[in-house]
């Protein structure tokens, strides 16, 4: 018999089952070769010896009743720096089916104890809500039937694109060309932009990847997508080639990799396609952007001209700012300049019951190229999981406000309104823009859907994976760490890129067909759009139907 | 979807002939509604100065007509001539209509020696003022047009039907130009106010099919200061105001309407000879794009006619005729109803890109591409 010994407990004390994922192993089809110990980003396998009790049942004889064998089994370990995150790489890598981790649908008690060493709980990722978003319960209800015949998306002839940049009125266009007036500069877009994702926050061979892809959309398929930086900067090579005009060059409050770009202006063979002056994100607003001393490698330190290995936070606000009038007046103002007024610098921010002002200062501006509206359920690469999970303001209500505001004005075809956050995130990523664009959008980012669809990003709402933040991404999507983002294959991700928007294309014309749009983009296209929600139906002005 | 039909000849003729070449398209529309439009007019009771306003439209009950004309009174317009119509009311059915009225005035004295924009904003408030207060009574008081030489008619009903029950047939109205649309009622509840032609300051088209862009570009057009962009019983109320204001803010030619409403790809403005000015134009208008498929016919204050169809062309429309009357419809037994006296084999049916003008003096048709040189010196 074993002595009863005094159990081992401590306040921050788990097992198993109070962890978010469980580990379930087979022994019986485990041949121990180890895949699954080495690949977990979370070193949360091991092997340890066990000792198994063999009943023994020769009733008749005086041998004892039981034997033991010992032998080696696979355990997850209980404590916090070692938890499990579900990424399923284990899965993927044995060879004999034997591992996989298990949602725990009971109770997650690692919610309580996330504040280690009084650090408040930190990830990648995004809100961490499921089920279906307002967004894929919006259907398009206003089919021409017999009226009129729904048009053919695979025969017919469509114009899916948009405008990135400020757009002069009819009459104030006239002026200007008779009187040989500035012209503010325009570009004509796929309305499905990649999001603003860093290089540093992607890895190396991701971003590469998504480059890749966006010149084949462009150069080969003929779609033209665009692509944002995020607050990285951008290498020199990219700056100084003629990709830079499929770019969207983002500046934000860290101000890092400007030093970079603004010397490789008198090297540019073209334009950026805009530039984004970040002032806010939807997963973290009022916070800066944050880059962990995990990600900053000798790479990433140099491209951003600071120490390697240090913790990044950029400030929440630009250091320029004082007010909304002069701050964003004399930001977009001198970017616009810096680029001979020939690239369109438009804000982002956080969705906000703010936002309507801004808006209304931008309008005023005639620098100012649009506004992209960054809603909760945006994805980041760090940020304080309360700023992810409770700080914010849901994309489409904000849209629409800003969308009539525009309208009331008479302005909704000057000043474009581009929406983000959330957009794709149960996967539909087509009819979640198509009715962000029927509410008002002009283009909607997408960032979180490129990681899932183009590169296989693991992360989701349960708090799968989502460990972008400090750099042991098991897919080498958000790692710098070479021996993780070797693991990605830039050319697959290229590929899978063209994929994607060749599908989402598709999608696009397929809800535009039957609408009996082909001609333009249905932007505020408001009556071809419903809701099952009265409430959700009044506020956005659509109609109910159920 | 609905029927149209226009005729426009030197020698002013009946609006009965035009109805029946509405007859002769008859399977398309389904009598929910009839819209006339004459221009250059003769009355064979008295003979018309051209520059005299018409009011066009439909008093319900005494109280509403009584109302009309002191309204127009305290304006201070000179009732002129007011034509009565010789009314056959067997054909009137459940409708019981006081007075269907055109009735011509004197611009109040204080527009005399005005500028023309200043009569004709005048002009437009005044049918603005009365179709709101006709509104504002229940609706016993509906008003189409206000506009030197410009009758318009509109019932629900059958076109032949309503023909008959205002005895156009009699010639006691003549015009040069007669536009008619026979209306299948779709989206909208029948009103008098949805039927075709519409009217905005002397300039008015109709169509047939779906404007499925409808809403975006009426939310744009209801953004303008210009108070005569409102309405919008019909999504094809817009191709009006949007050639309105082509014309009449823009200041543009006729030929920039077709660039507006349907503008070419930005691959083919890449190789057009004025590709930069029209890449421009399309941004600056997009929310103007319309997304047919629709034909869309049109007269303008001079007499000009024209038809343009949208990009898709699934509403094909036919213009034919000789020199001195065209005819434009949306079938071709409509334009062989009209003009049967004509070399068929010369009867044309515009493209995607085309614009078809019937100049004034009705000599030829001017076919123009949106692949042409555009007609603007600013452009250059």
């Amino acid at each position: 018999m074993v002595p009863i010994r005094s159990v081992p407990i401590e306040p921050g004390g788990l097992t198993y089952h109070d962890l978010p994922w469980i580990i379930q192993h087979r022994e019986d089809r485990c041949t121990l070769c180890g895949h699954c110990t080495s690949v977990c980003p979370k070193e949360c396998l091991h092997l340890t010896y066990r000792r198994q009790r063999m009943p023994n049942l020769e009733v008749m004889s005086n041998k004892r009743g039981s034997e033991y064998r010992t032998f080696v089994g696979i355990r997850q370990k209980t404590d916090m720096a070692h938890a499990c995150i579900g990424c399923g790489m284990c899965a993927m890598v044995c060879p004999n089916e034997a591992i996989t981790p298990v949602l725990n649908t009971v109770e997650n008690r690692t919610l309580f104890l996330a504040n280690q060493k009084g650090e408040a709980y930190k990830r990648g990722g995004r809100r961490n809500t499921s089920g279906p978003t307002l967004l894929d319960r919006i259907m398009f209800d206003r089919i021409s039937m017999l009226t009129d015949p729904a048009l053919d998306a695979g025969r017919h002839e469509f114009t899916v694109s948009t405008t990135l940049g400020r757009i002069l009125s009819p009459e104030d266009y006239l002026t200007r060309t008779a009187q040989g007036g500035w012209i503010p500069p325009t570009r004509e877009v796929f309305p499905f932009i990649i999001g603003s994702m860093s290089f540093g926050a992607l890895s190396p061979n991701m971003w590469l990847g998504l480059l890749q892809g966006v010149a084949y959309c462009n150069e080969v398929l003929g779609i033209p997508v665009v692509m944002c930086t995020g607050e990285g900067g951008c290498p020199p090579w990219v700056l100084k080639s003629q990709y830079l005009k499929y770019i969207i060059l983002q500046i934000a409050s860290g101000y890092f990799g400007w030093d970079e770009i603004i010397r490789a202006i008198p090297d540019m063979q073209c334009d950026p396609a805009a530039i984004e002056i970040k002032y806010g994100q939807g997963a973290k607003p009022g916070d800066g952007g944050l880059l962990m001393w995990y990600k900053v490698s000798k790479l990433i330190a140099r491209l951003r001209g600071v120490p390697e290995g240090v913790d990044l936070p950029s400030p929440p606000v630009h250091q320029t700012l004082y007010s909304i009038e002069e701050s964003v007046m004399k930001m977009i103002q001198t970017l616009s300049m810096a680029f001979d007024h020939k690239v369109p610098v438009y804000p982002k921010i956080s969705a906000s019951t703010s936002a309507k002002s801004v808006l209304n200062n931008l309008v005023r501006n005639p620098y100012a190229g649009g506004l992209l509206i960054d809603g909760i359920d945006g994805g980041t690469g760090a940020a304080y999981n309360v700023s992810m999970d409770a700080t914010g303001h849901p994309v489409a209500s904000n849209v629409r406000e800003c969308y009539l505001d525009l309208a009331a004005q008479g302005m909704q075809n000057e000043v474009p309104i581009y929406a983000a956050g959330g957009v794709g995130k149960n996967g539909n990523a087509a009819q979640n823009g198509m009715a962000l664009i029927m509410l008002g959008a002009s283009a909607v980012h997408i960032g979180k859907y490129i990681m899932q669809s183009a590169a296989g990003c693991l992360g989701n709402e349960q708090n799968r994976c989502n460990v972008c933040n400090v750099g042991i991404c098991p897919k080498g999507i958000t790692s710098q760490n070479h021996k993780l983002y070797r693991r990605l294959d830039p050319d697959k991700v290229a590929e899978r890129v063209a994929e994607t928007f060749m599908a989402i294309q598709t999608d696009v014309k397929k809800i535009m067909a039957p609408l009996g749009r082909s001609q333009s983009l249905p932007i505020g296209m408001s009556d071809a759009v419903g809701i099952n929600d009265k409430a959700a139906a009044d506020r956005l002005q659509i109609k109910y139907v159920c | 979807m609905c029927r149209l039909a226009l005729k426009t000849a030197n020698e002013p003729f009946s609006p009965y002939e035009v109805l029946k070449a509405m007859e002769a398209m008859k399977e398309g529309y389904d009598g929910s509604g009839l819209g006339l439009l004459l221009r250059g007019l003769e009355f064979e009771d008295f003979k018309y100065n051209p520059r005299f306003p018409i009011l066009s439209g439909i008093a319900e009950n005494k109280k509403a007509w009584k109302r009309l004309d002191q309204f127009m009174e305290k304006r201070g317009y000179e009732l002129k001539y007011d034509h009565k119509f010789h009314m056959d009311r067997s054909h009137m059915g459940d409708m019981d209509r006081y007075r269907y009225f055109l009735r011509a005035y004197r611009m109040p004295e204080e527009f005399q020696g005005k500028e023309m924009e200043d009569r004709e904003g005048e002009l437009l408030e005044t049918r603005l003022a009365l179709r709101k207060d006709g509104e504002a009574h229940g609706g016993d008081l509906s008003v189409f047009s206000f506009w030197p030489d410009v009758a318009m008619i509109k019932e629900v009903g059958w076109p032949l039907q309503v023909g008959n029950l205002l005895s156009l047939h009699d010639s006691q109205i003549q015009s040069r130009v007669c536009m008619a649309q026979g209306r299948q009622n779709t989206n909208y509840g029948i009103n008098l106010y949805a039927c075709h032609p519409f009217f905005v300051q002397g300039i008015s088209t109709m169509t047939n099919g779906e404007n499925t862009a409808f809403v975006p570009i009426r939310d744009w057009l209801l953004g303008r200061p210009f108070k005569g962009y409102m309405g919008y019983q019909s999504d094809s109320e817009v191709f009006t105001h949007i050639l309105h204001y082509t014309l009449k803010e823009l200041r543009l030619p006729l030929q920039a309407y077709k660039h507006i409403i349907t503008p070419l790809s930005l691959k083919e403005l890449d190789g057009h000879p004025q590709g930069d000015f029209l890449i421009g134009l399309r941004n600056a208008c997009r929310r103007l794009i319309i997304d047919g498929p629709n034909a869309v016919i049109g007269t303008l204050p001079d007499e000009t006619c024209l038809l343009v169809m949208d990009h898709k062309k699934l509403r094909p429309a036919t213009v034919g005729g000789r020199e001195g009357v065209w005819a434009i419809a949306s079938e071709m037994c409509g334009v062989d109803a009209m003009v049967p006296d004509r070399d068929p084999s010369l009867d044309f049916q515009p493209m995607r890109e085309h614009t078809v003008i019937i100049p004034p003096d009705r000599k030829e048709l001017e076919i123009w591409s949106q692949f042409d040189q555009f007609p603007l010196s600013l452009a250059a």
